[in-house]
C-alpha cells in the first residue's frame, strides 16, 4: 500500500515553514542554520516523493546536488560563525546588526 | 549759415568742460584754471547760441527750425530715437537763457566756491548740468529730452549732495540729495507712461512727426487726455508742483550757485518747457489744461503761504520759486504759452538775482541763513542790496521792472480766458509775493542789526557782485521784449514764439489779443496789489517791528501750520515711505522671503531627510528582517505567476 | 587667421580656456604666479579671438552663422553642433570679457589651492560657452550641467562663512528643475522619431520644425519642464531664494560670474527654446509668467532696499533686474526682445561691475555690512566715482547702458499685443522708481555722511590693477547707453527672427484645445 503524494508534499511543506519560521524568528545563529538544513531537507523530501511518484530519476539526482550544497553551506556558515563569536563574543543574530547604513 | 558743427559744439562744450575738470581737475589745482574752463566752456555755448539765435533772426518766420541729426541712438525693432537737435524759436530761447544765465553763475561761483576742496568737482558737475540742460532744451524728441531731463536730475543729485558730510535740517545732505532724485524719478515714471502712450498712438517719438499727426486728431480724444496728464505727471516732479514739489526746499541744502542755477532758473522750468512745446496736445486735450492750470495756480498760492513765515533766507527764495512755477503753469493752462514762456525768462533772471545776492548775505554772514539774525546789512553790502532790491522788486511786479510784465500778462489771460477764480487766486498769490519778498528784504538789509560781534559782514569781490549787476540789468529791462498791445509795444517775444504755438493756437481757438479798459483796471489792480503787499511788509517789519510777533500769537495755529509747511512732507512719510520701507523689511523679506518661501525650499529638503530618516528603519543590520522581505518578495512574485 | 580657422572659430573658443585649464593643472601648486599668468592668457586669448568673432558677424543675415557639426553618437542623431546668432554672440563676448576681468579681479584675494581655482574658473567658462554655442539640445544639457560643477566647488571652496550650504541649494536647486528638462529633450527627441519620416534626433534645427505639430497638452509639460529649469536660473519669483545666498557667499569672481553670465544661462534658454519650440504654450503661460516677472521686478527692489549687507542688497537687485528681462522676452514683440537681450548684456556689465566694487571693499576691511561702512567719498574718491557710475547704470539712467534695455523692455509690453495691456509695463515702471531708491540710499549710507569708523579712515583708493578692473567695464557702460546700435545692430535679426519663428510655428498649428479663437486672429505683425 502506497502512501499517497500529497502526504509527502504536506509534510515537505510543514517541514519547509517550520524551516522558515525558525530562521526567521530564532536567535542564536547555529540554531539558524540548523532551520536552514531543516528547509533544504525539506525539499529533499518533496524531490524524492515526485520521482518516486513521477518514475523520473531525476528528482533524486537532484537531491544530492541539494545534499552537496547544504553540505558546503553548512560548513562556511559555521567557519563565519566561528568568526562572528570570535570578534563579538556572541552568535546572538539580533546582536550582529552592522550590516546596515 | 547755419552748420551742424556749431550746434553740436554748442552740446559738446559744457561735455568738454566737464570731462576736463572732472578727469584731470585734481592736478589741475589751481582754482582760476578750473573755474575758467568750467566758465569758458558755458560761455562758448552761449556765443554760439547767440549767433544762432542771430542766424534765425534773420530767416523770414516760417523758415525759423533747423533739425540737426547726429546719429541714430537707440533702434530696434520699428521703434527709432536718433540724437537729434530741433533749433527753432523755443528752443533758442532756452538754449540762451541756460547758456547765458549759466555762465553768469558760474563766475559767480568762481569766487562763491573759493576755498572748497571740490572746487573742480563742483565746476565738473555744473558742465555737465548744462551739457544734460541744452541736450533737453535742444532734443528733436521725446527720448533724448527725456536723457536730458534724467540728467539733470542727476546733476541736481551730485550737487544738493555736494558737501556730502554735511548736516541738513533734520538729516543730511545726501538725505536732501536722495529725496530730490526719488521724487524726481516718481515724476519720471508718469513720463515714461507718456511716451510709451506716445509710441504707441503716433509710432514715433520726434516732436514733428507725433505733432504733424496730432494735429489730424478731434479735440477731447481720450487717448490724448492720458497722454497729456502722464508727461504733466513728470513735470509736476521736475518743476516742483503739487504734489511732488517736496524736494525743492530740501534742495536748499547744496551751495548756493547750484540753487541759483538748478533750482530758480533752469532744471525747474524744464516741465515748464515741455508743456509748452507739447501745446499742441495739451490743446487736444482740455481736460488736462484745466488740471495744469488748477495746479499751477493752486500751488501759485499755496508755496506763497508757507513763504510768509519761513525764517532761513534760501528757503523762502525755494517756495518763492515753487510759487513763481505755478505762474508758469496756470499761463499755459489757460493757453497762454509765450506768457508762460516769457515768465521763465524774466525768472530766470531775477531769481537768479535773488539767489545769488542771498549768497553774497551767507558768505558775508558767516554760513548764517536765518534771516532773523541778519538785519542792517545794506549798509555793508550796498551792491548786493542794491541789486536785490531790484530782483525783489521784479518779482513783485513793480513796472517798469520785468516781472511785471510777464505776472501781468499771465494774470491777464488767466481772466481774459474766463478762469476768474484761478485769477483771483494768483492776484491773492502776487499780494503775498510782494510781501514776503520784501518781509525778507526788511528783515535782512533793513532795521537794527540783529547779529553780534564776532560776524564782520562785507561786501563780496568783484566776479560775485558783476554777475549780480548784470542780472539786476536783465531783471530790470528784460520786460521790453514783452510789452502788451495796451501799452503800446509789439509784444517782440509773443511774435518770436508765435510759430511754434500756432498750432495749439489754432486748436484751442483763442481770441488774439486786443487791448481793452479792463486789462488796464487789471494791471492796476495788480500794482496795487503789490504795492500794498510791500506797504504791508514795511509796516510789519520796518515800522512797527513789535506787531509779527503779536500776529504770530494770536494765530498761532495758523502759523504752526504754515511754518511746518502743511505738515505734507510729515504726512507723506507716514503714508508712503514708512509703510513702504517697514513693510518692505518685516513682511516682504523676514516673512515671505525668509519665513515662507526660502523655508518651503529648505523645508523640501528636509523632508527628503524626514523619508529618509523613516524608511531607514528597514537595514536594520540583522540578517533575518532581510531574509523576512526576501521571503515577502517571493511570496509576492509567486502570487502574481500564479495569478496571471 | 585664415578662413579656414574661421569656420571652427566657436570650437577655439570653446577650446581655449579648457586648454589653459588643463595647463594650469599641469602646474606645480607653489608657482602662484605662473598659474595666474596662465589663466589670464587663456582667457584674454578667447576673449581676442571672440572679438574677431564679433567683428566677422554678418549682421544683416539671419539664422545661425558659423556653424560646426560633427556626429556624436549616430543612432541617436546627436551631434557636436554649434552655431550662433546675434543673441548668442553677444553673450560668448560678453561671458569672454567678463572671465579676464573676473580672474584680474581675485589677483590677490585667492590665497589657497590656487591652481583648482583657476582651472574651475576656465572649466566654468567653458561651460558656459558651451551653453550659448549648442544647436544640439543633448550637448545643450551636457553644457548645462557642466557648469554646475566648477560653480558648485568655488562656491563651496572659497566662499564665506556659509558657503557649503550655499553651495549644496546652488546645485540641488538647479540640478532639481534641469532634470525635468532632460526628461523633455528627450521626450521631444523621441517625439521626432514618432513624426512620418523622422527620426530620434536631438538636432535643435530639426526640432523647431518638428516640435510645434506636438499636441498641445504634450506641449504644456514640455514647456513646464523646459521653463521650470530656467525660470530656477535666471531667477524667476518665487524660485528665486538660492541667489542670495550664492551669491553672497560665492567669492568675489564668482559671483561676477554668476551674476554676469549664469542667470543669462536661463534667460537665454527661455528665448531659445520655449518661445520657438512650444509657442501654443507659451501664449497659455504668458500671463503668468508676466505677472511673477513683475512680481519679481518690484519684490526685488523692495526687499533690496532694506538689505544690511550691501551683497545681499545687489542679490536681490538681480532678481528685480532680471524680471525685466523675463517680462521683454514674453512680452513677444521684436522692440521688448532687443530690450531683453541688450538687458542681459548690460546687466552682466553692471551688476558684474557692482560685485566686483563690492569685492573691492571687502577685501580691505571684511565686512559687508553697511553699517560698517560711511563717509567713503572722502577717503575712497575714485571708488566713490566708480560705484557711482555703476550704480546710476543699474539704476537705469539714460546715457548708460541700463537704461536702454529697460526702456525698450518696457516700451515693447506696453504695446505687445500678447500681452493685451500695458498694466505689466506700468506696473515695471515702478521698478524704475524703486531702483533708484535702494541704489541711492544704499550708496548714501556707505559713501556720504562723516567717517564714523575709525577703521574707515585709513582705507587705500584703488590699485593700479583695480584700475585695471573697472575701466574696460565702465568703458562698455557708456558705450551700450551712448551708441548701442554697435550691439543691437548685431541681435536685431536675431531678435526679430525668434518672433517670427515664434509667430510662424503659433499659426502652423491646425487645430488647437484652447481657445479657438487663439488660431483664427492670429495677431498682426509689428
Amino acid at each position: 500500500m502506497s502512501i499517497p503524494l500529497i502526504h509527502y508534499l504536506a509534510l515537505s511543506a510543514l517541514l519547509f515553514v517550520i524551516g522558515v519560521a525558525g530562521v526567521l524568528t530564532r536567535r542564536n545563529a547555529i540554531v539558524v542554520f540548523m532551520c536552514i538544513e531543516l528547509m533544504l531537507n525539506a525539499v529533499n523530501l518533496s524531490l524524492v516523493a515526485f520521482s518516486a511518484s513521477l518514475g523520473d530519476i531525476t528528482g533524486q539526482a537532484l537531491v544530492f546536488f541539494v545534499m552537496a550544497v547544504a553540505a558546503a553551506e553548512a560548513a562556511v556558515g559555521l567557519g563565519i560563525v566561528i568568526a562572528l563569536f570570535r570578534n563579538k563574543q556572541t552568535v546572538n543574530i539580533d546582536e550582529i546588526n552592522i550590516l546596515k547604513w | 549759415m547755419m552748420s551742424s558743427l556749431l550746434v553740436a559744439l554748442v552740446v559738446a562744450l559744457p561735455l568738454l568742460g566737464f570731462l576736463i575738470n572732472g578727469l584731470a581737475g585734481k592736478w589741475l589745482k589751481r582754482e582760476r584754471l578750473i573755474g575758467t574752463l568750467g566758465s569758458g566752456a558755458v560761455g562758448g555755448s552761449f556765443v554760439i547760441s547767440l549767433l544762432i539765435f542771430l542766424d534765425l533772426l534773420q530767416r523770414p518766420p516760417e523758415s525759423r527750425t533747423i533739425v540737426v541729426t547726429l546719429y541714430e541712438w537707440i533702434a530696434s525693432g520699428s521703434f527709432t530715437a536718433p540724437v537729434a537737435y530741433q533749433i527753432d524759436q523755443l528752443s533758442t530761447v532756452m538754449m540762451l537763457v541756460v547758456t547765458g544765465v549759466g555762465f553768469l553763475i558760474h563766475v559767480y561761483a568762481i569766487g562763491y566756491m573759493h576755498g572748497d576742496h571740490g572746487y573742480w568737482r563742483f565746476f565738473a558737475y555744473l558742465n555737465l548740468f548744462i551739457f544734460a540742460m541744452l541736450n533737453l532744451v535742444m532734443a528733436d524728441n521725446f527720448l533724448l529730452l527725456f536723457l536730458g531731463w534724467e540728467g539733470v536730475g542727476l546733476c541736481s543729485y551730485l550737487l544738493i549732495g555736494f558737501w556730502y558730510d554735511r548736516k541738513f535740517d533734520k538729516g543730511t545732505t545726501g538725505d536732501a540729495a536722495k529725496k530730490a532724485f526719488v521724487v524726481n524719478r516718481i515724476g519720471d515714471f508718469g513720463f515714461l507712461i507718456g511716451i510709451f502712450l506716445i509710441v504707441a498712438t503716433f509710432g514715433s517719438v520726434r516732436f514733428e512727426e507725433v505733432f504733424t499727426q496730432a494735429a489730424g486728431l478731434a479735440v477731447g480724444t481720450p487717448v490724448m487726455l492720458w497722454i497729456t496728464l502722464a508727461l504733466f505727471v513728470g513735470a509736476t516732479g521736475k518743476s516742483a508742483q503739487i504734489p511732488l514739489f517736496v524736494w525743492l526746499p530740501d534742495a536748499m541744502a547744496g551751495p548756493t550757485p547750484v540753487s541759483a542755477l538748478i533750482h530758480a532758473a533752469t532744471m525747474v522750468t524744464a516741465g515748464v518747457y515741455m508743456v509748452a512745446r507739447c501745446s499742441l496736445l495739451y490743446a487736444l486735450a482740455p481736460t488736462a489744461l484745466l488740471v495744469v492750470a488748477v495746479i499751477g495756480a493752486a500751488t501759485a498760492i499755496f508755496a506763497a503761504t508757507i513763504g510768509l513765515v519761513q525764517n532761513d533766507i534760501k528757503k523762502i527764495l525755494a517756495y518763492s520759486t515753487i510759487s513763481q512755477l505755478g505762474y508758469m503753469f496756470l499761463a499755459l493752462g489757460v493757453g497762454a504759452f509765450t506768457a508762460g514762456m516769457f515768465h521763465v525768462v524774466t525768472h530766470a533772471f531775477f531769481k537768479a538775482l535773488l539767489f545769488l545776492g542771498s549768497g553774497a548775505v551767507i558768505h558775508a554772514m558767516h554760513e548764517e541763513q536765518d534771516i532773523q539774525k541778519m538785519g542792517a546789512l545794506k549798509h555793508h553790502l550796498p551792491t548786493t542790496y542794491r541789486t536785490f532790491v531790484v530782483g525783489a522788486l521784479a518779482i513783485a511786479g513793480i513796472p517798469p521792472l520785468s516781472g511785471f510784465f510777464s505776472k501781468d500778462e499771465i494774470l491777464w489771460k488767466a481772466f481774459s480766458s474766463g478762469a476768474w477764480t484761478l485769477w483771483l487766486l494768483a492776484l491773492v498769490g502776487a499780494g503775498l509775493t510782494a510781501f514776503y519778498m520784501f518781509r525778507l528784504v526788511y528783515l535782512t538789509f533793513e532795521g537794527r542789526p540783529r547779529w553780534h560781534g564776532n560776524v564782520h559782514p562785507h561786501e563780496a569781490p568783484p566776479v560775485m557782485t558783476v554777475p549780480l549787476i548784470l542780472l539786476a540789468a536783465l531783471a530790470a529791462i528784460a520786460g521790453l521784449l514783452g510789452i502788451p498791445p495796451s501799452l503800446g509795444g509789439g509784444n517782440a517775444f509773443e511774435h518770436w514764439l508765435e510759430p511754434v504755438f500756432a498750432r495749439a493756437h489754432r486748436t484751442l481757438a483763442l481770441a488774439p489779443h486786443v487791448a481793452e479798459p479792463i486789462e488796464y483796471l487789471l494791471m492796476a489792480l495788480s500794482v496795487a496789489v503789490a504795492l500794498a503787499g510791500i506797504w504791508g511788509a514795511r509796516v510789519l517789519y520796518v515800522r512797527r517791528t513789535e506787531l509779527p510777533e503779536r500776529i504770530r500769537q494770536r494765530f498761532a495755529f495758523a502759523y504752526r501750520v504754515l511754518f511746518n509747511k502743511y505738515y505734507v512732507d510729515e504726512a507723506y512719510e507716514a503714508a508712503v515711505v514708512s509703510p513702504v520701507v517697514r513693510g518692505s523689511e518685516r513682511l516682504l523679506w523676514k516673512k515671505i522671503d525668509v519665513g515662507l518661501i526660502d523655508r518651503l525650499v529648505n523645508g523640501t529638503a528636509s523632508l527628503f531627510g524626514a523619508i529618509s530618516r523613516t524608511i531607514r528603519v528597514v537595514q536594520t543590520g540583522v540578517a533575518q528582517t532581510y531574509l523576512f522581505v526576501f521571503l515577502l518578495g517571493v511570496v509576492a512574485t509567486l502570487a502574481w505567476l500564479l495569478a496571471g | 587667421m585664415n578662413s579656414e580657422m574661421d569656420t571652427a572659430i566657436l570650437s577655439i573658443i570653446l577650446a581655449l580656456p579648457l586648454a589653459g585649464a588643463l595647463l594650469v593643472l599641469l602646474l606645480p601648486q607653489g608657482a602662484t604666479r605662473t598659474i595666474k599668468l596662465v589663466g589670464l592668457a587663456a582667457s584674454l586669448l578667447s576673449f581676442i579671438v571672440s572679438v574677431r568673432l564679433f567683428l566677422l558677424f554678418d549682421e544683416t543675415l539671419p539664422g545661425m552663422q558659423f556653424v560646426e557639426k560633427v556626429t556624436w553618437i549616430a543612432s541617436l542623431d546627436i551631434s557636436y553642433h554649434l552655431g550662433i546668432d546675434g543673441i548668442a554672440l553677444l553673450l560668448v563676448v560678453l561671458t569672454t570679457f567678463l572671465t579676464p576681468i573676473a580672474l584680474l579681479a581675485s589677483w590677490d584675494s585667492i590665497r589657497s589651492q590656487l591652481k583648482g581655482y583657476v582651472a574651475l574658473m576656465l572649466l566654468l567658462e567653458v561651460g558656459t560657452l558651451g551653453v550659448f554655442v549648442s544647436l544640439d539640445m543633448f550637448l545643450f544639457y551636457v553644457f548645462w550641467e557642466f557648469m554646475l560643477i566648477p560653480m558648485y566647488f568655488i562656491i563651496g571652496i572659497w566662499g564665506g562663512g556659509e558657503r557649503i550650504y550655499a553651495a549644496v541649494k546652488f546645485f540641488l536647486y538647479t540640478m532639481a528643475g534641469s532634470l525635468l528638462m532632460l526628461v523633455a529633450i528627450i521626450w521631444l527627441a523621441y517625439y521626432a522619431s514618432t513624426q512620418p519620416g523622422g527620426n530620434f534626433t536631438t538636432n535643435l534645427l530639426t526640432l523647431y520644425a518638428v516640435a510645434p505639430s506636438v499636441p498641445a497638452q504634450l506641449q504644456v509639460w514640455m514647456f513646464l519642464a523646459f521653463t521650470l529649469s530656467f525660470a530656477i536660473k535666471v531667477p524667476l519669483f518665487p524660485l528665486h531664494t538660492w541667489l542670495p545666498d550664492a551669491h553672497v557667499q560665492a567669492p568675489t569672481a564668482g559671483s561676477v560670474i554668476l551674476a554676469g553670465i549664469l542667470l543669462k544661462m536661463g534667460t537665454y534658454g527661455l528665448v531659445r527654446f520655449c518661445l520657438p519650440l512650444f509657442p501654443q504654450a507659451t501664449v497659455t503661460f504668458l500671463p503668468y509668467i508676466a505677472l511673477l516677472a513683475v512680481v519679481g521686478i518690484i519684490y526685488g527692489a523692495l526687499v533690496s532696499m532694506v538689505q544690511p549687507d550691501l551683497k545681499k542688497l545687489v542679490a536681490y537687485s538681480s532678481v528685480s533686474h532680471l524680471g525685466f528681462v523675463v517680462l521683454g522676452i514674453f512680452a513677444l514683440n521684436p522692440e521688448a526682445m532687443q530690450g531683453s537681450v541688450i538687458q542681459m548684456v548690460s546687466h552682466g556689465l553692471s551688476t558684474g561691475a557692482l560685485f566686483l566694487l563690492v569685492g573691492m571693499i571687502y577685501d580691505r576691511r571684511h565686512t559687508r555690512l553697511i553699517k560698517d561702512y560711511g563717509g567713503l567719498a572722502r577717503t575712497m574718491p575714485a571708488f566713490a566715482a566708480f560705484f557711482m557710475i555703476v550704480a546710476l547704470s543699474s539704476a537705469g539712467l539714460p546715457g548708460l547702458n541700463g537704461f536702454v534695455g529697460e526702456f525698450l523692455i518696457l516700451l515693447g509690453s506696453f504695446n505687445s499685443t500678447y500681452l493685451g495691456t500695458p498694466a505689466f509695463a506700468i506696473a515695471g515702471a515702478l521698478g524704475v522708481i524703486l531702483a533708484a531708491v535702494y541704489l541711492l540710499w544704499g550708496y548714501q549710507r556707505v559713501f556720504f555722511g562723516k567717517v564714523d569708523h575709525p577703521e574707515n579712515k585709513a582705507l587705500t583708493d584703488l590699485t593700479p590693477r583695480e584700475w585695471a578692473v573697472l575701466v574696460p567695464v565702465v568703458v562698455f557702460i557708456v558705450w551700450i547707453g551712448v551708441y548701442p546700435k554697435t550691439f543691437l545692430g548685431k541681435s536685431e535679426l536675431a531678435s526679430r527672427h525668434v518672433i517670427q519663428q515664434f509667430e510662424q510655428a503659433r499659426r502652423a498649428l491646425p487645430m488647437v484645445s484652447s481657445s479657438p479663437q487663439s488660431v483664427s486672429h492670429p495677431p498682426a505683425a509689428r
